[in-house]
């Protein structure tokens, strides 16, 4: 530890923080990799030394300039990544409800013996849709890996779980895929505001959070004449798709009452979350009226046709146009503006640059977010109307970044520790999918975070009994070259444990986890003790 | 957290670790910490809405037969497959046999027309909102039983203390209090092959040695945890009473916690599940695909209940399910989402042998927009009555946040 706090005191010290070639000590570099990217792989610590800690960070600031043909050549298999909404549903989603409806027209018909058998077993068709949501979680654990683009993975993944979407509910399991690629990574270096725009817009989140259902209880209004079905549509849905749990997909939008929480058509889910989960934090300062306020601003804005992956689309008959007051603005002009101005009015609020400047201090220096820093950041955030690249750089060039009390203060996310560890080891991942699935065994499954809120980002949420077992039986199977898929042999001839942990844990181990390694009788085993142990499960 | 692994690390159960034999110590340890009348709850969530009307049937409502006219199951006597008489007006499904001899005893109770205040029709909204114990609010990030946990702090709490025979942890178990998702039990631990020994212990080495207090104490607990149940051998468990297990996952989920009940490894909380009851098409009557779900989920029950023997007096099963199915069947001989739906409430505490909560009736404007059974108990009402009056929380308040929880509103399933 001394070093690095006296690293870190030289470099805190000094007021051009940027201008300052910031000593390398390993310890310090693994911090660096451990958070702007997930973890080091072997040969980095020596690759960014070569060329400064801060150059390093600033090169991650600008992806676009980093060069990353070899992740398009991992990705190229999976060919749902490049398709779009439409085109997924066209290829996955619609065969399948065309086969169920004729199947339960047949049953229909069927006798009763026939039917009286166990729920359904997977059906091919079925099976060909959740390849979706496999290949997206595949493609983000291959990204996490192996991209050299690190810290814009890091943010998507970020940000992803900011504006979170559970690719359970219904056909949001067909509309993650546009999600991500089109609406969150863009803009995770981006402006606040267009970010926050692309996820109101996007029929991932509008299916999600229900407002695009969300209509005017003295609604619909006649005139436009967009009630009907758009051309293309399936027949009228009979009960509709089913999804894991039989997940039926809601009707159209309908006027009628559905009872007290959503009193003539009104819904108020997204509005809410959108204050208290996207942009202020739900001590930010608005009430219960400003969320009624925020659902009537948003009415209308709905989906082209969620069940053929279609687009945003503003539908003025079910809009309410009479004046809204949200915190304090007055919004009179009616019509898809409104939801625009509730957004501006958000954005350039002072608790939303606080809560994201949180949120993002807590993901990168430590799970009690030194206020001093949080200052600055969202002072950065206000004074560059939003600018998520600065912010960014803010917290990954500020003192309390490089403090000792930041050193391995986070402990890993599953993710993060999966990710890391086959990046520790040099795995050769020729087919993610067993990944997938482990994610699922560590309790986080890619895609599949139930609430709004995301998944946490702090150590009480991920560490318990059966998540560490779970842990170190993963480190097992990875480095013994047991997950199927994933190749780790450079691992049995290279390894000595010294070496591996000065790579991976910048040689900062406990004397008992030293010697345990140095005990073990094989190399794999050497590594598996390596990475089950409670040093590589912070960052 | 903190003060319940300080007492790990240097209370009775942490001799667990140096090498007694763990299944002794525990029991003592555990009945050191706690009364000998632990009490114990196990909830069982039936994912993808029970058809309750055909589940408890209301054969008194002749409403109940014109909406059903290929589906209802028969009043008593009429038929040889005919409903279960309960009280004259409710009628098990004659699938439901096993269970009847516990409301014969007055041990099971049941709630009818109870669900939630909130409107969804999404099976996924609606498992959030009763796991969540928030209806109407998506953002609430544990669930109602992990707030249980918190509330009602236990000093000698062991990993066991809540466990979810789940490969993952259901939203309902899900926080800050420490709870463990473990599908099969004899497979919880290191898995090296013929290592597993010899590497464990080098795992178990380094966590103890961690400086790192949260990593330290949890490795500890993963430890105990391991040999604990490396005791209880599931494939030498031997179930009491004649309890004959189906052979399904559902039964075999509810022998595990029989067998961990038994084990004396501080279980206080248990969660199951069981799928299939999305009965849109041919859902069948007395015989057909609900029914074989029935089979399966009462013969289940049944079977634990028999094999817990004498404990049965301070547990309590508690069913549920996300909704009920709409009162009309559909053109498919099946049933589409609905709203009210019935709960099971069974236990030596329990004042059984009663269907708790109004009946709403089943004609059309007594429905829940016009076509759904209508809930008159709020879900919240009956977990409520369960923290209280049988897990002895004083105040459920923050168990179930956003809302008022009033004793006087409780269907009174358990004696003062």
């Amino acid at each position: 530890m001394k070093p690095f706090i006296s690293l870190v005191v030289l470099t805190s010290g000094l007021a051009l923080i940027s201008a300052t070639p910031v000593p390398s000590d390993d310890r310090m570099i693994v911090h660096v990799l451990n958070r702007v990217a997930f973890g080091p792989r072997a040969g980095d610590v020596d690759r960014v030394k070569a060329i400064g800690v801060q150059r390093y960070i600033d090169e991650q600031l600008h992806p676009e300039r980093i060069p990353d043909a070899a992740m398009s050549a991992r990705l190229s298999g999976l060919t749902t990544l490049g398709m779009s909404s439409r085109e997924i549903a066209e290829t996955y989603e619609i065969p399948q409800l065309q086969a169920r409806r004729e199947k339960k027209q047949e049953a229909a018909q069927a006798s009763m013996s026939d039917a009286a058998k166990p729920p359904a077993m997977p059906d091919p068709l079925q099976q060909k849709a959740n390849r979706v949501v496999i290949e997206l979680a595949e493609q983000k654990m291959l990204r996490a890996v192996y991209s050299d683009r690190q810290l814009q993975e890091v943010l998507t993944d970020f940000w992803f779980n900011h504006f979170n979407v559970d690719a359970r509910k219904g056909p949001d399991r067909f509309l993650l895929t546009e999600y991500e690629r089109d609406v969150i990574r863009p803009h995770v270096l981006g402006k606040f505001r267009d970010l926050l725009e692309a996820t109101a817009k996007s029929p991932a989140m509008l299916f999600y959070l229900d407002n695009w259902m969300s209509a005017d209880p003295n609604g619909p209004h006649p005139g436009t004449g967009l009630g009907g079905r758009a051309r293309g549509d399936l027949p009228p849905p009979g009960r509709g798709a089913r999804g894991r749990f039989g997940v039926i997909m809601p009707p159209r939008p309908r006027p009628s009452p559905q009872g007290k929480n959503a009193p003539k058509g009104l819904n108020e889910n997204y509005g809410r979350e959108l204050m208290e989960l996207h942009t202020l934090s739900v001590d930010g300062g608005y009430t219960q009226k400003d969320v009624t306020e925020v659902a009537r601003a948003f009415t209308g804005w709905t989906i082209q046709n969620p069940r053929l992956g279609g687009g945003f689309r503003f539908e003025p008959r079910i809009h309410d146009t009479g004046e809204k007051i949200v915190l304090g603005h007055v919004i009179k002009s009616g019509g898809e503006g409104d939801g625009e101005q509730v957004l501006d009015i958000l954005a350039k609020h002072p608790s939303t640059a606080r809560f994201i400047a949180t949120k993002l201090v807590r993901r990168f220096v430590s799970d009690t977010p030194p206020p001093s820093l949080v200052d600055r950041a969202a002072a950065r955030f206000r004074e560059t109307d939003g600018d998520l690249r600065e912010v960014t750089r803010t917290i990954l060039t500020s003192p309390e970044f490089f403090s000792p009390e930041a050193y391995r203060a986070k402990v890993k996310t599953p993710f993060e520790f999966v990710a890391s560890a086959l990046r520790a080891t040099g795995a050769d991942v020729q087919d993610a999918t067993p990944l997938v699935r482990t994610m699922q065994q560590l309790g986080m499954p890619l895609y599949m975070c139930q609430p709004p809120t995301g998944y946490k980002d702090t150590a009480d949420a991920w560490v318990n009994t059966g998540a560490l077992v779970n842990r170190m039986n993963f480190s097992l199977t990875l480095a013994s070259n047991k997950l199927p898929g994933v190749v780790v042999d450079s691992l049995q001839s290279q390894v000595d444990s010294q070496s591996f942990t000065r790579a991976i844990l910048g040689d900062d181990v406990s004397e008992t986890t030293r010697s345990t390694v140095a005990k073990a009788t094989s190399a794999p085993q050497m590594a598996a003790l390596t990475l089950g142990a409670p040093e590589f499960q912070r960052r | 957290m903190i003060s319940r692994r300080i007492f790990l690390r240097n209370g009775a159960f942490a001799l667990v670790s140096v090498g007694f034999a763990p299944s002794f110590l525990a029991r003592t340890a555990f009945a050191q910490g706690r009364s000998a009348r632990a009490k114990q709850l196990i909830a069982i969530f039936q994912r993808g809405a029970s058809d309750g009307l055909n589940v408890v049937v209301p054969f008194g409502e002749a409403e109940y037969y014109k909406a059903r006219p290929s589906i209802a199951i028969q009043q008593p006597g009429a038929a040889e497959n005919a409903a279960l008489d309960l009280n004259g007006f409710f009628g098990f499904n004659p699938r439901l046999q096993p269970l009847k001899p516990l409301w014969d005893r007055r041990d099971l109770a049941i709630v009818h027309a109870c669900g939630s205040p909130d409107a969804t029709r999404s099976h996924f909204d609606a498992q959030d909102y009763m796991e969540s114990g928030t209806p109407g609010v998506k953002s609430t990030e544990d669930g109602w039983l992990n707030r249980y946990l918190q509330a009602r702090r236990v000093e000698a709490a062991t990993p066991f203390r809540a466990v979810a025979l789940t490969s993952q942890l259901p939203r309902m178990l899900a926080g800050a209090a420490p709870a463990l998702a473990v599908n099969q039990i004899g497979q919880f631990g290191i898995r090296a092959g013929q290592a597993s020994d010899m590497v464990g212990a080098s795992f178990e080495a380094e966590y103890a040695a961690a400086a790192d207090r949260v990593l330290n104490g949890t490795g500890r607990e993963a430890f105990d945890a391991i040999k604990m149940l490396k005791v209880a051998d599931p494939t030498k468990y031997q179930p009491e009473n004649g309890a004959d297990y189906p052979r399904s996952p559902f039964g075999q989920a509810l022998r595990q916690i029989a067998q961990l009940t038994k084990a004396n490894v501080g279980l206080e909380v248990a969660f199951a599940d069981v799928g299939g009851w999305d009965t849109h098409v041919n859902q069948g009557a007395a015989q057909g695909q609900l029914a074989g779900r029935l089979d399966d989920f009462s013969r289940s029950i049944a079977a634990l209940v028999a094999d817990l023997g004498d404990r049965m007096a301070d547990t309590v099963v508690l069913t549920m399910s996300e909704f009920g199915r709409a009162v009309n069947e559909n053109g498919n001989r099946g049933t589409d989402h609905g709203h009210g739906n019935a709960m099971l409430v069974i236990g030596g505490g329990v004042r059984g042998g009663h269907v708790y909560g109004k009946w709403p009736g089943l004609a059309v404007e007594q429905r829940y927009d016009r076509r759904d059974l209508a809930v008159t108990t709020d879900f919240r009402d009956v977990f409520g009555e369960v923290v209280v009056r049988h897990l002895g929380v004083n105040d459920p308040k923050p168990i179930f946040p956003g809302y008022n929880v009033q004793t006087s509103k409780f269907p009174g399933l358990f004696a003062i």
